[in-house]
């Protein structure tokens, strides 16, 4: 059978699932009473209009690089990592206690070490599923999925009894120390005579997530151990076969997709709030699911969705801020386009193939 | 003109002025929720009030998680509100960040003391509020056991059981006083069924009066007070109505009027640090028609006779705040 054009597929398919999603959002606003054409004006204005939407915007879409990177990697391995919410939270765990507690004179050597910290720690939480499913079997979705339980409650513990300051009655930690604050896009792009919004909290992590995303991609397609993962992910009989072994394999992608969940502390954590707060992921995680199905798990598409989710998660909150579109109905919409660019899938796709198919065939 | 033309009329006018809209107050509530029948609430309340009296319009937000904070307040000030009234302790930190960022803007925290030329920082002596109850709750209790169920653990809810256990002992030196906290975190201020199943322990216990600081929470236990047959007592909020009959008081703690003020004041208020307790009417508690019938003219008048003398500062009533431990248990 004749397979569709790439472009087709990488291009038409999550256009045409976003249309969709878009038209049945666009009836749910107009259901409660609200234009949905101003409503989109407003996401658009709100997010993409402004300096300061923007910051916001990549702020977000950082987030969404690592956490779909993480899904991605794991996915080529043939595991549905559901845990990155869970990584990611161990993931500021890390980035707090190096920031705290190790002397880092400068932003840019607390960087590396607080994102090395980041990786261990999100790694770490990624290690237990990940070796029960090599060793033992046990569903990688179910126990990253219950890990995320354990990871909010022992955050939990730890933000109130151990690392809340004295006197303080907020759950969170004490402010990182000045010199481990990085600088924003503002403080980049000044020397270069770009005004950008000092509020948006947009930092030099977003050109760590690019970085990632190159560096995913080199593993993945020019590495051995890349092939090995996408092998193992392709067959594994076929891998066992060739000599893979497929807990070494298992145990690596999990490691690898749960550091890289929690590289997104280094956004959130160091260079948002500055502190630990509780629910700093914000749902990051399980958006990274949607990102990484939409880029058709690709580190380049996984940069496009994450900046489509980006738009959208603010966008979203202006939606909040300006209209009496109730925050639920965001999610709403948000859910609509996680459903029909990922689990409705073939929905579109099917019959796309089919029109190309024929097509060909008429040819 | 069609219900549905004004919506579109509202909504594009609306994307035609936001960014650019002039300076109107904005209101941000805490993880409780607006309708928490207590303190989020009564800072709506407030708000709502201004906006009736002055026919002009606020802006508002319901946080959803402790990441927005920041950037809720940030959008307010960014976008020219002023001045932002946030209802609750947890912002401190937040403003603290953001406050200096525009000096132009007023910020008001209510319940947290936060430094900042701009900021005003209401706080109340929940204490005093809290004994004048808990001497009520001692006079109706007949079993001599009366409970509290606080929200989340924090120094400003222990506040709260301190001054009741001081009131209920100044009544009834050998009666106990059952304390339980709902939780550690802010999911503590919105789980009724937690503080539901707390009260119906503490009435297993024998206590007959529940005295609740809990938010949300809060409506859970006087739910269950309810159920029992027993009495509850309200917080922040006028919570009487609730469940005529039983709900013995309320512990009123006029975030309504700090937040009024704060509108009222506009972009010119006062800064600094500002303590709203019984002597100028920022705390009290609640008589109206639901709870006529609980209290005796001999309760009103020994609890009138402690306000007064609160009032006067002749009566001093401990603030567990002030060196964080309680004199009474």
């Amino acid at each position: 059978m004749d397979k569709m054009p790439r472009w087709a597929d990488v291009f038409l398919i999550p256009l045409i699932s976003l249309l969709l999603a878009a038209g049945l959002s666009a009836l749910v606003i107009l259901a409660i009473g609200e234009n949905p054409w101003a409503a989109l004006k407003m996401m658009v204005s709100g997010a993409l209009g402004s300096t300061y939407g923007w910051g916001y915007t990549l702020y977000y879409t950082t987030n969404f690089i690592f956490t779909g990177l993480a899904v991605s990697v794991a996915y080529h391995a043939r595991m549905f990592n559901i845990g990155g919410e869970g990584q990611a939270m161990l993931g500021g765990l890390g980035v707090a206690l190096a920031c705290l507690y190790l002397p880092l004179p400068h932003w840019l050597i607390a960087l590396p070490v607080a994102a090395a910290a980041a990786a261990i720690f999100g790694a770490a939480w990624a290690l237990i599923p990940g070796y029960l499913q090599a060793k033992r079997g046990s569903h990688i979705v179910i126990t990253t999925i219950m890990f995320n339980f354990i990871a909010a409650a022992l955050l939990n513990y730890i933000l109130v009894n151990l690392l809340r300051p004295q006197g303080s009655m907020d759950p969170a930690t004490a402010k990182f120390p000045e010199a481990t604050h990085l600088p924003t896009l503002h403080d980049l792009l000044a020397p270069l005579g770009i005004a950008f919004s000092k509020a948006a909290p947009a930092n030099v992590t977003f050109l760590v997530g690019l970085l990632a995303c190159f560096v995913v991609w080199l593993l993945l397609w020019r590495t051995k151990l890349g092939y090995e993962i996408r092998a193992f992910g392709h067959s594994e009989p076929a891998a066992v076969y060739a000599g893979i072994n497929p807990v070494r394999i298992t145990v690596i992608a999990m490691l690898i997709s749960g550091g890289l969940a929690g590289l997104m502390a280094i956004n959130n954590v160091m260079g948002e709030a500055e502190r630990l707060v509780m629910n700093a992921v914000e749902g990051a995680g399980f958006i990274g699911i949607a990102v990484a199905l939409m880029g058709r798990n690709h580190p380049a598409g996984v940069l496009i969705a994450a900046l489509l989710f980006g738009f959208l998660y603010q966008g979203g909150a202006e939606l909040a801020l300006w209209t009496s579109i109730p925050r639920e109905l965001i999610v709403v919409i948000q859910a609509l386009v996680i459903l029909f660019t990922g689990a409705l899938d073939d929905m579109v796709r099917m019959p796309v193939e089919r029109l190309f198919t024929r097509r060909k065939g008429e040819a | 003109m069609t219900l549905m033309h004004k919506f579109f009329g509202a909504a594009a006018a609306l994307a035609l002025t936001a960014g650019a809209a002039a300076a109107e107050p904005a209101l941000i509530f805490d993880l409780g929720g607006k309708f928490d029948k207590s303190f989020n609430e009564a800072a709506f309340a407030g708000a709502q009030k201004w906006a009736e009296e002055t026919g002009e319009s606020f802006r508002e937000i319901e946080l959803q998680s402790e990441a927005q904070r920041e950037q809720a307040l940030r959008r307010f000030a960014e976008s020219g509100a002023n001045p932002v009234v946030m209802a609750g302790f947890a912002f401190g930190s937040a403003l603290e960040e953001v406050a200096a960022d525009y000096p132009d803007t007023k910020f008001v925290i209510i319940d947290m003391v936060t430094p900042g030329d701009n900021v005003r920082s209401v706080v109340f002596n929940e204490h005093e509020g809290s004994y004048l109850v808990g001497m009520m709750a001692a006079q109706k209790s007949a079993s001599g056991v009366v409970g509290f169920v606080g929200g989340m653990d924090i120094p400003l809810i222990r506040k709260f059981a301190c001054g009741y256990v001081q009131g209920v002992k100044a009544v009834n030196p050998d009666a106990t006083v059952i304390q339980n906290m709902t939780g550690t975190t802010p999911a503590a201020w919105g789980d009724p069924v937690k503080g539901g199943e707390l009260t119906k322990a503490q009435i297993a216990q024998g206590a007959d009066v529940v005295y609740h600081a809990a938010g949300g929470t809060g409506v859970g236990v006087l739910q269950a007070a309810a159920d029992a047959g027993i009495y509850g007592i309200g917080v922040d909020s006028n919570q009487n109505y609730m469940f005529p009959g039983h709900v013995l008081t309320s512990m009123l703690k006029r975030v309504d009027n700090a937040v009024y003020e704060a509108f009222k004041d506009g972009p010119e208020l006062a800064t600094g640090f500002q303590v709203m307790g019984i002597a100028n009417g920022g705390i009290g508690y609640a008589m109206d028609e639901f709870n006529a019938d609980l209290v005796t003219d001999e309760m009103k008048a020994s609890v009138d006779e402690a306000a007064a003398k609160i009032a006067s500062g002749e009566l001093l009533v401990h603030d567990y705040m002030a060196d964080s431990a309680c004199p009474v248990e």
